[in-house]
């Protein structure tokens, strides 16, 4: 048994899930597929989206994947930088506002 | 970044039967990854059959101003492999007997050959060629004043040039093909623009070629000279007709980087994983010879860096035999799968 849970080589694996359930698994990747092509945002702008919910989902294998993308597709380290401090304030942002449910309960249960 | 060849380096890697080997062994001989041909076979394309020889691809040299870190052909200043004139010659009498289209000169950096401009010349009046193509890698126009009029050359034979710029940015290029090589390869560019070379309202053709500066694929090729054509519009005012997208093959001078980074086997899969059967059927090897400096024949211009020349005995430009040449086997290996990934490579950019 390897010791951690995530393995580099298991993102090769990926399309193999559709051993298991052909159906879904194939739905998946049309879905997938198409999801990514040029449309109203470009598959550039898509990729950099892709590449801020990677770390937001902290998914070593979409962070690879999509760091690939990235160059690939002619994006540059800073443009990169600049998505995962979007998805990273999102991030935080999201745990921080709850500091107001925080706040309305304090104030509840206070005199 | 490195200032010498692997051949002046002497590493194992100059060699090219260890090339051949290392690209035949490891991943591909223990069946983590099925070989080129196994690939074709289980796709039902047994092998790669010539088609009508539309280019003929003459390297006149290994010598170049630059080393960059991906060369396939290890050309640097300290090659100096150069065509002769029997050679030459050669070329032009076969270039007249028949009825070649497309004339394509690379290096090297072909400008640098002391006959180089004869040759073009030579080309454009003595043969019914209809197109010269020159690699030229930019920078050579600004390196020596005896090259500054290069642009103008170009124009007075109308020759289609193709430059190489990795990216329009200065960081990419420069760490791929050298300092300063961005800033000198901009102001070629300028010059070329000057005589007309890229204008909408000439007809002197001027096309980039983007290759990845690392160890991944190119993008969409009509993407990426959106891009391109935005970027270095904007930023320097530079116009050009079409980029052409070519993935980095796993020999010389990029095998080298591959191994020594660590990235051999990771994008010997990606290659692998992104095998397009379309692209495979108009690989450039269907429609090109390439010539070496000492005149013998290859399927194209990594092979003959792998020294795999045609098969079928007869192999030198003295030589040249058409209709043998027509039914000759295709040689391939594992570095072919460079030019079958995703959308496809050749020199004329993607293929599928």
């Amino acid at each position: 048994m390897k010791k951690s849970y995530y393995q580099p080589e298991d993102l090769k694996k990926f399309s193999a899930i559709t051993e298991w359930n052909e159906t879904l698994g194939k739905k998946f990747f049309d879905y997938y597929a198409e999801v990514f092509k040029d449309g109203h945002l470009s598959a550039r702008e898509k990729s950099l989206i892709a590449l801020a919910v990677s770390h937001v989902v902290q998914c070593p294998y979409c962070i690879d994947a999509y760091t690939k993308d990235g160059l690939e597709k002619g994006i540059e380290k800073e443009e990169m930088m600049e998505a995962v401090h979007v998805g990273a304030a999102i991030k935080s942002g999201a745990a921080l506002v709850h500091g107001v449910q925080m706040m309305n309960r304090h104030d509840q249960l206070s005199m | 970044m490195t200032k010498k060849s692997l051949k002046a380096r002497a590493s194992k890697l100059s060699d090219t039967q260890h090339q051949l080997d290392y690209l035949s062994n490891g991943i591909f001989k223990d069946g983590s990854l099925p070989t080129f041909k196994e690939k074709l076979t289980h796709y039902g394309l047994a092998e790669i059959q010539p088609k009508k020889l539309s280019i003929l691809q003459i390297n006149i040299g290994y010598m170049c101003n630059q080393v960059c870190a991906h060369c396939h052909v290890d050309a640097g200043p300290d090659r100096k492999e150069m065509m002769d004139q029997v050679t030459l010659e050669a070329c032009l009498k076969v270039m007249r007997e028949n009825q070649v289209e497309t004339v394509d000169l690379t290096g090297g950096a072909p400008e640098m050959h002391p006959q180089f401009r004869w040759f073009v010349a030579q080309i454009r009046s003595t043969t019914t060629v209809k197109e010269i193509i020159v690699r030229s890698n930019l920078t050579i126009i600004m390196a020596n004043k005896k090259y500054h009029d290069l642009p103008t050359f170009f124009k007075n034979n109308n020759v289609h040039v193709i430059s190489s710029l990795p990216f329009y940015k200065r960081n990419k290029t420069d760490r791929q093909r050298g300092s300063g090589v961005f800033d000198q390869s901009i102001a070629a560019l300028n010059k070329l623009n000057e005589v007309g070379y890229g204008k909408s309202d000439t007809a002197l053709e001027l096309d980039l070629v983007y290759n990845p500066s690392g160890a991944f694929l190119p993008g969409d090729q009509a993407a990426l000279e959106s891009d391109f054509k935005q970027a270095l519009k904007e930023d320097f005012d530079i116009d050009f007709n079409q980029l052409f997208t070519i993935t980095n093959l796993p020999i010389s001078r990029f095998l080298d980087y591959l191994i020594a980074s660590e990235n051999y086997e990771e994008y010997m899969h990606t290659l692998v994983d992104a095998f397009n059967p379309s692209a495979a059927q108009n690989v450039m090897c269907t429609n090109t010879l390439s010539v070496s400096w000492e005149g013998y024949l290859y399927d194209c211009d990594f092979n003959q860096m792998l020294g795999l020349k045609v098969k079928g005995g007869k192999d030198h430009i003295r030589d040249f035999n058409l209709e043998t040449l027509q039914k000759r086997e295709i040689q391939l290996s594992q570095h072919c799968y460079g030019c079958t990934a995703g959308a496809g490579s050749s020199c004329q950019g993607s293929i599928a």
